[in-house]
């Protein structure tokens, strides 16, 4: 192969590449330009159009934002919480513990990646009615919290760590639980990372359980709340509601352009299995 | 005394065990099984109770003209959505892996879509799609003279529309998987090929491709999982119409089920996805020939 024509093949990629990314940034960029923007500048675009805020304020105003973002935050909390204690007890039992009916329990736990609690809601929304939690933010965030995904993937990172580390914690006479906290957990720590913030993002996302099973504004995450503020037909300004949408993905848009490195890592790492 | 520490490990791994059950069972497991149990019933309303009608939501089901739309839908959803984001992720992952001009920026323009609500996803292509004052009107008016056109509300373009906007999200996501696969492979191997003289597309076809089938598969089987989950956007977009075009199984289980309130029916509907999802899982473990092993 020629030198000259390696380098028309790269700058043809790389043509390309860009080609691709610009399209693929477009539908960003222009919720971004008219949310900035007067709402006449929607579909005029110069170079010199008058920045705004103004769009922002008047979605923060239309709808209690602040209240869906309070309970997007409790929301992921609890689930997270919840996912790292529960799956780190199971993950810990599959790796290093031999009990009658570990292998059928564990494909009933990856039969779970299968079978997601989404698909299910029909029924859990009966369950969620005889508990008497209907329209709670436990509601949203219980049928998600005992997460096949985390168990598998813990289970796989502490199978990784060597028995001799475990032995020689018990012999110094930690209990399971101790060894547990004091050799497992820290060890594992960059899969905790990785996990969190694909759960956080997942649930942050989140939409057809929270819609089903909340009907209030003191319950509601910010994406039920966006799709209510934006199914309204009182035509309120396009650019009102690309603010509003700018809004609630806001804070994770900025979180993951801050840390884009260990955002990209923790999602390959959550993959490699 | 091993015994002892054995009836000891048991126990231990039961208890260490039992709270994850408790929730995976009470929402995962017995839901599936109630709602092939339910399915068998009528819909409970006010007073009256659900009573045994054996097969009779079968029977209504095989003869809804919607129940067959929308799985006729979600098979070209699959179509349409699996196989592009799929390529265009490979092709992602391997411009990213190269030493490009502006590697960083591209590869976050490639990955924001994954970061986003799907609900949001959706607001920001409602506006794209907007008919004649819409970036994606006055793109193709400026460029080809095309009139302006209502993507969403044609029942021919509606269902596209949305593979569009899906494939948009999910190609970077997948993306990630393939570039984590990419960088696993040495590149001695790579090398060796060059100095045999194999072109960039041999080495694509002879090396790279078939290093990447467990990636494939992992990134297939998750593809097909989402075709059947991914639905916030249609609540956006075209709220499944005009006239179904739009609406998608688990969409329609939705709307049964909450908006129609026959929660029979929409168990019904939900034991024929639950055995969809379970053919495709045999399905896909005979074919790729179990080439990935979890251990």
């Amino acid at each position: 192969m020629t030198g000259s024509s390696d380098l028309f093949d790269r700058s043809l990629n790389t043509i390309a590449a860009w080609a691709l990314a610009l399209l693929w940034v477009l539908p960003l960029a222009y919720a971004v330009w008219t949310a900035f923007h007067p709402a006449a500048y929607e579909a005029r675009f110069e170079l010199f159009a008058p920045l705004t805020l103004e769009n922002f304020a008047k979605a923060w105003d239309a709808a209690p934002f602040a209240r869906y973002f309070l309970n997007t935050f409790i929301l992921v909390t609890m689930i997270l919480a919840g996912q790292f204690f529960l799956c780190t007890l199971a993950a810990f039992a599959f790796a290093r513990f031999e009990f009658p009916g570990r292998n059928i329990l564990f494909a009933l736990v990856l039969l779970q990646l299968l079978v997601m609690p989404d698909i299910l809601m029909v029924e859990n929304y009966k369950t969620m009615r005889l508990l008497d939690l209907v329209d709670t933010i436990p509601a949203i965030a219980l049928p998600y919290i005992a997460s096949g995904f985390g168990i598998f993937l813990l289970r796989q990172t502490f199978m990784t760590i060597p028995k001799e580390l475990d032995e020689a914690a018990r012999i110094e006479g930690a209990s399971v639980l101790g060894v547990l906290w004091k050799v497992y957990i820290p060890l594992a720590k960059p899969t905790y990372l990785a996990y969190g913030l694909v759960s956080v993002s997942h649930h942050w996302n989140n939409f057809l359980w929270p819609l089903i099973v909340t009907n209030s504004v003191e319950t509601r995450p910010v994406t039920v709340g966006l799709s209510i503020f934006s199914a309204i037909d009182s035509g309120i300004e396009w650019s009102v509601i690309n603010a509003a949408t700018l809004m609630t993905s806001g804070p994770l848009l900025i979180a993951f352009l801050l840390f884009q490195r260990q955002f990209v890592q923790s999602f390959m790492r959550a993959g490699i299995k | 005394m091993r015994d002892l520490k054995l009836k000891r490990d048991w126990i231990h791994g039961w208890l260490l065990l039992l709270p994850a059950l408790v929730f995976l069972f009470a929402f995962t497991h017995i839901p599936a099984v109630t709602t092939l149990i339910n399915s068998f019933f009528s819909t409970p309303r006010g007073r009256r109770s659900a009573k045994f009608i054996g097969l009779d939501n079968y029977d209504r089901m095989i003869n809804d003209p919607v129940f067959w739309k929308v799985l006729w839908n979600n098979l070209w959803f699959a179509l349409g959505t699996i196989p592009a984001s799929v390529a265009l992720a490979i092709v992602m992952a391997l411009w990213v892996n190269d030493k490009l001009a502006g590697r960083s920026f591209v590869r976050m323009a490639y990955f924001t879509p994954t970061v986003l609500p799907l609900i949001a996803v959706a607001n920001i292509w409602l506006f794209f799609y907007t008919p004649g004052f819409g970036l994606f009107d006055q793109i193709t008016g400026f460029l080809f003279g095309w009139p302006a056109s209502n993507y969403l509300g044609n029942p021919e373009t509606a269902l596209n529309a949305i593979i569009v906007v899906t494939v948009w999200k999910e190609a970077g996501f997948f993306m990630i998987f393939y570039l984590a696969a990419l960088q696993a492979i040495p590149v001695s191997l790579k090398e060796a090929a060059q100095i045999e003289g194999a072109g960039r597309w041999t080495i694509f076809w002879r090396i790279t491709f078939p290093l990447l089938m467990p990636t494939t598969l992992f990134v297939c089987v998750n593809a097909v999982i989402n075709s059947f989950r991914l639905v916030d956007h249609i609540f956006i977009l075209t709220d499944g119409g005009p006239d179904n075009a739009s609406a998608l199984l688990l969409f329609y289980i939705y709307e049964v089920a909450f908006r129609f309130w026959e929660t029979a029916y929409g168990a019904t509907l939900t034991v024929a996805l639950l055995a969809l999802l379970s053919l495709l899982a045999i399905g896909q473990f005979f074919f790729f020939d179990r080439k990935v092993h979890y251990k």
